[in-house]
């Protein structure tokens, strides 16, 4: 299905033959996801990320990422840096927008552009303890995206349906999972 | 199935027996739900040699009706049938097979696993965290609405079991939730002709195994929302929620005495409402191309699935609302007595088109098994026809010739 003369950047070859390789290596296919935060005054705290394993083995990004995360000052914070509610929306678009760009590429699509808004609403009463009916999270979240591509509207709308599909952080948010806190 | 096999040795004159476990159609005898009707109308009830001959062509099957005919077919062609015989254990032996049943030993060179995919419902493990106030029915348990508790039912699953369980079920008077997982959209008739005269004409249901992109993900589809009613009525979900059925997200969990459903619902809605077009799209093409016009009427679209604006999210089990689950998450089949080393880890039998993975052994009835018809009866005689000429291939083989 692969067209040649389409190149969204993505290599769907290779994710295509690591499949194929993956299916007699179950261990492989384990990966764990980390991050390591540390609170530095107030709401606002710093997440590092660089390492994970992957493939049987220790893996390493090329560099590590620092991410501050903040309340804004109406929440009488310091606005350091974006809220960490804020980071479920940063996540969810560009993990459903890499899906959109591999998905097209495995189609022979070709993307011109893809934009996507993103909504989540919240009723704060949840987090103020409040209500305790109200839930603390997203009770609503809208994605809307804006595509150019060489394909049809149906085309476009299947990309981004199989994209979802596809994808860990549209998964995680819509399923519940189970969550581990401990104090060491 | 077996019945279709065996009317193909027969033909060939190559000596058989067919095993039984109870009566022939014995699965349609006392594995079905009462209103169950085919999904295939009449004239496609066709098996080798064999074929429905009454005044409503268009019509569907009665499971009394499906009896009778598959009856009559074991009649008309003399097929070698030991009922009341279980099959309790085949093991490979130097020639061929070793078949323990409760009614003698046999041996055989070949072997033909003709008891298809639907041995056993299929349900999924967190049933186990239901709480015991909620009664569980499957598919295999439940024979009409009147065996349910009164008060509400959650059916999960929305092939074509769910679909139809849903739908008799709210129409007895009680609430009805059901949770929507990946589904198959297909309306009864198009263009004025039923949906599975075009999946036979346009060639979709010919298409081979070998010939579909994923034929594993093909083979896992749930079956299409289709239902067989003398109205030729379509149920789909937008019919369900006109009914008043509630319509969830796929079950993720059960926590604390809640159920938990996916908030994905709306994409799955998008996938099937697309797939479905796409598939329409066909047909129109196939018409258009084949200058079949003039037999079928305009082109049409279905208003897509309407979502619930904000789909319920938890259904509280303990509150004593919801009386009963209905688990319509498939089937599996049973292999626990084939002794031979051909499942794999997913407990899918291992073969090639039907050619199972060690000498002698095929099997039928098995979805997608040789083409997308393959678990219906219309696509029995065409797979029965090439398994059992590959087994008389192999049978002509000599012995040390085999690898």
């Amino acid at each position: 299905m692969t067209t040649t003369s389409v190149n969204n950047g993505v290599n769907v070859q290779a994710l295509l033959d690591a499949r194929e390789a993956l299916k007699g290596a179950p261990e492989a296919t384990k990966f764990t996801w980390r991050a390591s935060c540390k609170w530095q005054n107030g709401t606002h705290s710093k997440t590092k990320v660089q390492s994970f394993f992957g493939l049987g083995q220790e893996q390493s990004h090329k560099t590590e990422s620092t991410l501050g995360a903040d309340h804004p000052e109406i929440f009488a914070s310091e606005d350091h840096a974006i809220t960490p509610i804020e980071y479920v929306l940063v996540g969810l678009a560009s993990c459903l927008t890499a899906g959109v760009a591999a998905v097209a590429q495995n189609r022979g699509v070709q993307l011109r552009s893809v934009e996507s808004n993103l909504e989540g609403k919240m009723d704060i009463r949840g987090i103020l303890g409040m209500d305790s009916d109200v839930r603390n999270g997203y009770d609503d979240i809208k994605v809307t995206f804006k595509i150019d591509a060489d394909a049809s509207k149906d085309e476009i709308e299947a990309i981004v349906a199989q994209s979802q599909k596809r994808s860990a952080v549209y998964d995680v948010i819509t399923n519940p999972v189970n969550v581990t806190v401990e104090v060491k | 199935m077996g019945l279709a096999a065996s009317r193909c040795l027969t033909a060939r004159s190559i000596d058989h027996v067919v095993l039984e476990r109870g009566e022939v159609a014995n699965s349609w005898r006392r594995e079905r739900w009462d209103s169950l009707r085919l999904l295939t109308p009449n004239w496609q009830s066709r098996l080798p040699g064999y074929q429905y001959d009454g005044a409503d062509p268009d019509g569907y099957m009665t499971m009394r009706e499906v009896i009778d005919f598959i009856s009559r077919f074991a009649v008309f062609s003399g097929v070698p049938v030991r009922t009341h015989t279980t099959v309790t254990c085949v093991k490979r032996n130097d020639a061929g097979y070793d078949v323990a049943t409760t009614n003698g030993n046999l041996r055989c060179r070949t072997l033909i696993l003709a008891s298809g995919a639907c041995n056993v419902p299929s349900v999924p493990a967190l049933s186990q965290t239901v709480p015991q106030s909620i009664q569980s029915f499957t598919p295999f348990s439940y024979r009409n609405p009147s065996d349910l508790p009164q008060g509400g039912v959650l059916v999960v699953g929305a092939s074509a079991t769910g679909v139809q369980l849903a739908d008799e079920i709210v129409r007895s008077g009680r609430p009805v939730t059901l949770s929507v997982g990946e589904h198959v959209r297909l309306p009864r008739t198009y263009r004025g002709r039923d949906v599975l005269w075009w999946m036979d004409a346009s060639g979709v249901w010919d298409q081979r195994y070998n010939e579909i992109d994923d034929v594993t993900r093909v083979r896992r589809l749930p079956s299409p929302q289709l239902i067989g009613t003398p109205e030729r009525a379509t149920l789909d979900l937008n019919a369900l929620s006109a009914a008043g059925v509630e319509l969830v997200g796929r079950l993720a969990a059960v926590r604390d005495g809640q159920a938990l459903f996916s908030g994905g619902l709306r994409n799955l809605f998008a996938l099937a409402d697309l797939k479905m077009n796409r598939l329409l799209g066909t047909f129109d093409e196939w018409a258009r191309s084949h200058a079949r016009e003039a037999e079928v009427g305009l082109p049409e679209r279905f208003e897509p699935t309407r979502a619930p604006a904000s789909s319920r999210l938890k259904l509280d089990l303990r509150n004593g609302e919801l009386r009963s689950i209905v688990w319509a998450t498939g089937f599996r089949p049973d292999y626990s007595w084939l002794d031979v080393p051909v499942i794999d880890d997913k407990g899918h039998l291992r073969h090639d088109g039907g050619v199972v993975d060690a000498p002698g052994l095929y099997a039928l009835g098995l979805p997608v098994l040789r083409r997308r018809k393959s678990t219906f009866i219309y696509g029995a005689g065409d797979d029965a026809r090439e398994l059992v000429d590959h087994l008389a291939s192999y049978l002509a083989t000599p012995v040390k010739a085999r690898s």
